[in-house]
């Protein structure tokens, strides 16, 4: 069987979640090998084996992550000449790895499929699942030539165990001096909340105008299921939390188990970021608002005093 | 500075967005304007042009309506518009997409910048940039929420999950925008006037020197097969809080298994 190349997301070797679903998905199309970029192979081996690698391509080059997207296009374009015979390649959808494929499908000529919901193989080749306008729709497209490239979501499919080899084959890459145009010349790391990654995250908690810029209630919230934290355009664009925890079309596409919307009307923005949450429940003091039209299950009220009683009962009922 | 904005018209996000029998967005039965995002690239240009000198070209590839988005931006300042339309166009996917706007930025001639914004708000795909970029050999400085442009070259701040990055490149460059860069202006009165006046060329595929195979349905590596409108998600229980709100909340979650 061809193979199917998975690029990594992975920090310090640590492999994310990602990378479990991913391949766990490439196993329906095709043999799945790993694309590992960076030093700590050694670190990503066991997990990647785990969910059926047999192949780990490693690239160790410090230009992938010292310049802007272009050397990644390009480390993904090395490990498919020396694959040789690929079924697909497979990207977790962040906007780094989304920019890096539509590189590598300029370069290989190649269909670009992003932000796939489901990946199974049909009987005319690999058919891919998307969402389209605010989640109002489902697409099924095929890539029509070329190597079909495919950013897939997160939490779409649950991960799969699958043990297999991890066999490391080093890739030797140079990179070209086009693709180090752009240079990355300072990087400030954020500073980590102790929560879940908002896209990865089985439950997230949600605040917006209603907040009134205390987000406090919502993190107690967030925190006592073990949720990530998001925020509505609205309150993101007040100064009240972080761009990076914006749920909507121009934030985080997130479809997680349970999605809590605190004070957040529920404006289509906002819909077309968590619209394919399986379940949603909605904390407003507008009845009106249109987020109650999406939910399983609403609270007309306060969210300075439903969420702390609700805390509360989470916290009872865990203990 | 010259700059070149990329813009897409695209279906107000308001209305009721649908797509064509043949499985493409339906960008004319449907109210339209310039696509939201791009707004922040067009504001981006004009600024870095009042702060200096130069002009600002926009560009988008569309259908004959299309020519709205570019209408729409020349009243917010930029100086003139070219509009990629031809019949042969339709279908295409991202890939042939920045095809023919790279052949566009080509023969507009060689702009110092290219700006467009993050995505467009119909396909939010967010690929054409790192496209383009790729086709025209430019360094790509995307998705930044900061931007100053001197001697010769272009410094943005890219925000990702774990950091934020400053990425440096030398013109000529492609650089693409979030919301976050800055508070897209409202045309004036004046500008609307102004931009009656504001030349807007119309390009066919031949201007650019491309053939019909090499776009639309024919020349995009991507197809989708099928359309499907979600069913509406059925509304649940929705209670006024009594006192008791937060434990209703929980006992729902509780007996959905969600805690």
């Amino acid at each position: 069987m061809a193979e199917v190349l998975v690029l990594v997301d992975h920090t310090d070797g640590a492999v994310k979640k990602t990378s479990a679903e991913l391949l766990t998905i490439a196993r329906r199309i095709g043999t799945p090998s790993a694309v590992f970029i960076g030093s700590q192979v050694e670190a990503a081996r066991p997990r990647l084996a785990q969910f059926g690698a047999e192949k780990v391509y490693v690239i160790d080059n410090a230009d992938v992550a010292d310049y802007l997207v272009a050397p990644l296009a390009e480390a993904l374009e090395a490990v498919v000449k020396q694959a040789g015979d690929v079924a697909a390649i497979l990207v977790p959808t962040s906007g780094t790895n989304k920019e890096a494929a539509a590189r590598l499908a300029v370069k290989l000529e190649s269909g670009l499929i992003t932000d796939a919901q489901d990946v199974q193989a049909g009987d005319d080749g690999i058919v891919v699942t998307q969402t389209a306008f605010a989640g109002g729709y489902t697409l099924q497209g095929v890539v029509t030539q070329g190597t079909p490239i495919i950013t897939v979501k997160p939490n779409t499919t649950p991960p799969q165990a699958s043990q297999a080899g991890a066999q490391v084959v080093p890739v030797e890459l140079t990179v070209s001096d086009t693709a180090k145009g752009a240079k990355i010349t300072e990087v400030q790391e954020k500073k980590k909340s102790g929560r879940p990654e908002l896209t990865e995250a089985a439950i997230v908690v949600s605040g917006g105008r209603g907040t009134g810029g205390d987000f406090s209630p919502v993190e107690g919230f967030a925190d006592a299921l073990g949720a990530a934290v998001g925020a509505s355009r609205a309150a993101v664009d007040a100064g009240w939390y972080p761009h990076s925890n914006q749920v909507g079309q121009t934030g985080k596409q997130v479809s997680p188990q349970l999605y809590v919307a605190c004070g957040i009307s529920g404006a289509i923005q906002h819909r077309a970021g968590m619209q394919t949450s399986k379940t949603i429940v909605a904390v407003n003091k507008d009845e009106e608002a249109p987020i109650f039209e999406l939910v399983d299950f609403g609270i007309v009220g306060d969210l300075f005093n439903v969420l702390p009683q609700a805390t509360e009962a989470v916290k009872q009922a865990k203990s | 500075m010259n700059i070149v904005v990329c813009v897409k018209y695209v279906p107000d996000a308001q209305s009721d967005r649908t797509f064509s029998d043949d499985h493409t967005t339906d960008r004319t039965n449907v109210d339209g304007l310039l696509s939201e995002l791009d707004e922040y690239a067009v504001e981006e240009a004009l600024k870095l042009v009042e702060a200096g000198e130069g002009e600002v070209t926009v560009l988008t590839v569309g259908p004959e309506v299309a020519v709205e988005a570019v209408k729409k931006a020349l009243k917010m300042g930029a100086h003139k518009g070219v509009h990629v339309c031809d019949d042969a166009i339709h279908g295409s996917d991202a890939g042939a997409t920045s095809l023919v706007l790279a052949k566009a930025v080509e023969k507009i001639g060689k702009p110092d910048l290219v700006l467009t914004g993050l995505a467009s708000t119909d396909g939010t795909m967010s690929v054409v940039p790192a496209m383009l970029a790729e086709r025209l050999g430019l360094p790509q400085v995307t998705q930044v929420s900061e931007l100053s442009v001197a001697d010769g070259s272009v410094k943005g701040r890219r925000d990702t999950d774990i950091a934020s990055e400053t990425v440096e490149a030398s013109l000529p460059a492609l650089v693409g925008v979030t919301d976050q860069i800055n508070e897209p202006r409202y045309p004036s009165l004046k500008g609307i006037m102004a931009a009656k006046k504001k030349p807007v060329e119309t390009w066919s595929l031949s201007d650019l020197g491309l053939d019909a195979a090499q776009v639309g349905f024919e020349g995009s590596w991507t197809k989708v097969v099928d359309v499907t409108q979600r069913p509406a998600r059925e509304k649940g229980e929705v209670q006024p809080d009594e006192g008791d709100g937060g434990t209703k909340l929980v006992e729902f979650l509780n007996k959905s298994k969600l805690v």
